[in-house]
């Protein structure tokens, strides 16, 4: 069932591709943080960045006040 | 085969414009729901009210918002383009990690599943439990209450297709027919059994119109599916490589 090795677009798994992976899963993850939920804790700029994203965020399906 | 860094870099791009599109999809279908649901908001700010207090003083602090309606519609795209960013990287590194379990020798029709996939768990089971709400629908006191369980739902419906996922291969000994229900059964059962569990949370306002709440509930619907499926076909494009091997052989 495996597929045919030549077609595989991949890496090979390796200690430094899952580290690597997983620093990208955080740094995307403090991204979807900054336009989902922030309130000026990681920002740092206030209530400002939150309010400029209101409507992103609610038709994102975010919940929102 | 690519380096992790170009698979990287191709998520990131092709989330940017899928982010933007689904930017210009909520500008012109959602926009106009969020502007009527705020006028409602506004007209009804000193007629009902969630907090007991009557005072207009929150009224007041409204007329002064930090950022105004325009800067808000602008900053929808700056919205949707970094959350379209933040899924392309992820979705880049789903790609990298799963490609070599999923049973397709084609990366395109591997890129679409992933996105399929992710549609459902992260958008469809999340919307079906907790659709999302305009703006003058939702107690600020129970803000915290509905983030968690919106996160709780997200995360359940990626359980859930795994479930499905794991079913589905399980059942395929007993046939393709098998195969098929296994993977509705598995999917279906793990949602039904959160939502079982799961608070019942609602809190629209008996007098907040219903047409404009499901408007506005299939806008935003509309504006995921959309990033959805151009991170789907995007990346599924990106990722192709008989352009590649064309050039090489004319080359």
């Amino acid at each position: 069932m495996a597929a045919p090795a030549q077609s595989v677009a991949v890496p090979a798994l390796s200690p430094k591709l899952l580290a690597v992976a997983l620093l990208s899963v955080g740094v995307m993850l403090l991204l979807a943080y900054l336009v989902g939920f922030d309130q000026g804790a990681v920002s740092r700029s206030g209530m400002y960045l939150h309010e400029l994203m209101h409507d992103g965020r609610h038709l994102l399906g975010v919940p929102c006040h | 085969m690519r380096t992790f860094g170009s698979l990287l870099v191709r998520g990131l791009i092709v989330g940017l414009f899928a982010g933007l599109l689904a930017g210009t999809f909520a500008y012109v279908l959602g926009e106009p729901r969020v502007d009527a649901a705020i006028a409602i908001e506004e007209a009804g700010s000193h007629a009902h009210t969630h907090d007991h207090g009557d005072s207009t003083e929150p009224a007041a602090e409204e007329e002064e918002p930090l950022v105004s309606r325009d800067g808000q519609r602008a900053g929808l795209f700056l919205a949707t383009s970094l959350y379209g960013v933040a899924l392309g990287g992820l979705f880049a590194v789903a790609f990298t990690l799963l490609r070599r379990k999923l049973r397709t020798g084609n990366d395109a029709y591997a890129a679409l599943g992933l996105a399929a996939a992710g549609f459902v768990g992260i958008v469809l089971v999340p919307f079906l439990k907790y659709p999302p709400n305009p703006p003058a629908v939702g107690d600020p006191d129970t803000i915290t209450r509905r983030t968690v369980t919106y996160l709780l739902t997200l995360v359940i419906g990626l359980l859930a297709v795994w479930a499905g996922v794991a079913l589905s291969r399980w059942a395929a000994r007993y046939g393709e027919v098998a195969r098929l229900a296994g993977g509705v059964v598995g999917l279906v059962v793990t949602v039904v059994a959160a939502y079982l569990i799961l608070p019942r949370i609602n809190e629209v306002p008996e007098t907040f119109p219903a047409t404009l709440l499901w408007q506005f509930r299939f806008a935003s619907l509309g504006t995921q599916a959309t990033l959805w499926l151009l991170l789907g076909f995007g990346y599924a494009v990106a990722v192709d490589r008989r352009p590649i091997r064309s050039k090489v052989a004319a080359a």
